[in-house]
């Protein structure tokens, strides 16, 4: 088990003629991950390293089963192709595209409530299943199979505590980055309840950083609902007020959204904060009563 | 991105949103004529990005035209918050009856557009927020939708009883609402909206907020863009596809992706240094970016120890190290150093950097002590 993704994910590539498209098309296929298809609209007929090719991703579903769907589109395109992917019957689209505008976002969101389907980004690195299945751009050596779940906003953050995790002898069932946005798909309550009814999960790591009160938020669900062990990072403890830091939505608005009340709300709830990142795996440990 | 009052303003005329008239002036000189045409009573209004300017003595009354002039005199030159104000709005100071607030943001936890209404207007709705949350009306606007009539109406009935009232705010809901989608805003505010002593309902000051994703397709709101000094190197930083915000410290920071970014000032911090900047190189880092961002940081005066922290991913190890190699050789880098490199390629990133006797850590922690200890050496 693991959640979201494994050995029946069916994947299309949405943008597989482009530049990262290809690249890390190549990177997931080698990893194992079971890429079916790839859509770029005008380059039907053609093949990628023997990765069938078509103009759209209803021919793509219906021709190679396709299950679930990546996307590398550029950021203004990008909310048309998580439509299209919809549409044709994807259950769990992940969007790697950076930069998408927040209200094509709102109008995604509703457009996919209706259909019933799983978003996961924009504006995220994507998820894996070690040994199973990785969707996106995620550099696979440093994870390791495993029993740790793990939830992030970031991604050359979430490398850094993968690896301390890895490093620590603490293995993964499934990592997903979630993205930087302001407003994005599945978040931390949504991937909280997945890991909690995921009996290859033991302990959780969710990643948050400043903006918005979406940890805040977690901690109110882990308190009701989350009988797993959970550890808690949060990047932006130093960010000054007013400055988006990189991330569209890692700004802190007139003194609210700021590391400082998200660590109390963690703390307040029994979920332990490491101050440091090489802190994180020694708490997980003793929580695990691996020490 | 943030636009000024008279901005905001212009805006709202734009879409037939009632505004007093105004004029936008640079000089005590013109301030004077502007108080002269208006003949009656005026208020004199600093337009700096940055909330607060009324209790900080950036907005004042004038009967007369003299008032007016010392206004501007006090006002012009002032330091609100680090903001010098360099132009003041001199607008009709209509009778206000009574002030609310009305506005439109996005809800990251609903994922939709919501409008807000108070009949508290005319303080900072942030602090109404903290203190006293249930005077905000919320609802959520179905964008598919738009804003229907009975929505704009059904908030118009909590801020006013008379009928010719609510029929002027419904129309005023329904435009405020045009604006924010059309223009991509991510906020949009009417504080205080107002009725005036003519009983009519009236825009006195606004404030907005545009989606910086969403500026390939506003070219007309991009060219409101007023960047101060700080700004304008973010945005010439940005054009060479860095993030960069200067900070107050002295430890000078590139790192790769946002959060790891953030997450090396904090561990800067705690153990007691200061970076003096967030420098985000992205995702496929060429070695040319490594070279623009070794400008950036050695531009910056107050930069004493540069600190490189890279988790290669997409970004690759050697072409960070490529990049520093040849921004050694083309610039003269007379701070010290200290690189944490892992991921891909790192063992042929430090091979490349070893010829040039620069200290390699293998943690951030230790990374963040020895750019803090070296920081020491040179104080």
């Amino acid at each position: 088990m693991s959640i979201l993704v494994n050995k029946d994910t069916k994947l299309v590539v949405q943008g597989i003629t482009g530049r990262d498209g290809s690249f890390h098309t190549l990177k997931m296929k080698a990893y194992g991950t079971n890429v079916v298809s790839g859509v770029s609209p005008g380059k039907g007929g053609q093949n990628l390293e023997g990765i069938p090719i078509f103009n759209t991703v209803e021919e793509a579903v219906n021709l190679t089963h396709a299950n679930t769907s990546v996307i590398f589109v550029p950021a203004p395109l990008a909310a048309d192709a998580i439509m299209e992917a919809a549409e044709a019957g994807i259950k769990l689209v992940i969007c790697i595209s950076e930069g998408v505008p927040t209200l094509d976002m709102v109008k995604v969101t509703s457009y996919l409530n209706k259909k019933g389907v799983k978003l996961i980004g924009a504006n995220c690195p994507g998820l894996i299943t070690p040994d199973e299945a990785m969707i996106g751009i995620l550099p696979v050596n440093i994870f390791k199979k495993g029993n740790v779940g793990l939830m992030s906003r970031s991604g050359t953050l979430t490398y850094l505590m993968v690896s301390l995790l890895t490093s620590n002898g603490l293995g993964q069932s499934t990592c997903v980055g979630i993205g930087g946005d302001p407003v994005a798909g599945l978040y931390y309550q949504e991937l909280l309840q997945m890991f909690e009814d995921d009996p290859e999960t033991e302990a959780i790591v969710l990643i948050g950083e400043i903006g918005g009160d979406a940890e805040e938020r977690a901690a109110e669900y882990i308190k009701n609902h989350i009988t797993k062990p959970v550890v808690a990072f949060i990047a932006g403890q130093t960010a000054p007020q007013g400055k988006r830091m990189g991330h569209a939505g890692a700004i802190i608005t007139s003194g609210s959204g700021t590391a400082e009340e998200k660590i109390a709300a963690f703390e307040a709830v029994g979920v332990p904060v490491a101050r440091l990142p090489v802190d994180l795996p020694v708490i997980l440990k003793k929580l695990m009563k691996l020490d | 991105m943030k636009i000024h009052e008279y901005q905001a303003r212009q805006l709202f005329r734009q879409y037939a949103i009632p505004v007093p008239d105004d004029v936008l002036c640079y000089t005590a000189g013109e301030v004077e004529k502007a108080a002269r045409d208006f003949n009656r009573m005026v208020v004199v209004k600093a337009q700096v990005l940055v909330g607060g300017r009324g209790k900080a003595g950036g907005v004042k009354l004038a009967k007369t035209v003299d008032e007016a002039v010392i206004a501007a005199n006090k006002i012009l030159g002032m330091d609100i918050k680090g903001f010098k104000v360099e132009k003041v709005l001199v607008a009709d100071a209509v009778e206000i009856n009574k002030e609310f607030y009305v506005g439109l943001t996005i809800d990251r936890n609903t994922k939709s557009v919501l409008f807000m209404a108070s009949t508290e207007g005319g303080v900072e709705i942030e602090e109404v927020a903290k203190e006293n949350p249930a005077a905000i009306l919320k609802i959520p606007i179905d964008t598919d939708l738009g804003m229907t009539d009975f929505q704009a109406r059904k908030i118009a009935f909590k801020l006013f009883s008379d009928i010719n009232l609510v029929k002027q705010a419904v129309e005023i809901f329904k435009k405020l609402y045009k604006l924010f989608i059309e223009n991509d805003a991510s906020l949009v505010e009417i504080n205080p909206l107002v009725i005036t002593d003519k009983n009519r309902v009236m825009a006195i000051d606004g404030k907005m907020t545009f989606d910086d994703n969403a500026l390939f397709r506003q070219i007309d709101i991009e060219a409101l863009n007023e960047p101060d000094e700080d700004e304008k190197k973010e945005i010439a930083a940005k054009d060479k596809g860095l993030t960069y915000i200067r900070l107050d410290g002295n430890i000078g920071c590139m790192v790769n992706g946002a959060g790891l970014a953030m997450a090396t000032m904090d561990v800067i911090k705690y153990f007691g240094g200061n970076p003096a900047n967030f420098l985000d190189i992205g995702g496929s880092s060429s070695p040319q970016k490594v070279v623009d961002a070794m400008n950036l940081l050695m531009s910056d005066k107050h930069v004493k120890v540069i600190m490189i922290n890279i988790f290669g991913g997409i970004t690759r190890c050697d072409d960070v190290a490529r990049g520093l190699v040849t921004a050694l050789d083309q610039m003269k880098v007379t701070i010290p150093i200290v690189i944490r490199l892992s991921g891909t390629n790192a063992e042929e990133g430090l091979r490349i950097i070893s010829d040039y006797n620069l200290p390699t850590v293998n943690s951030l922690s230790e990374a963040a002590q020895e750019a803090i200890r070296l920081c020491n050496l040179v104080n």
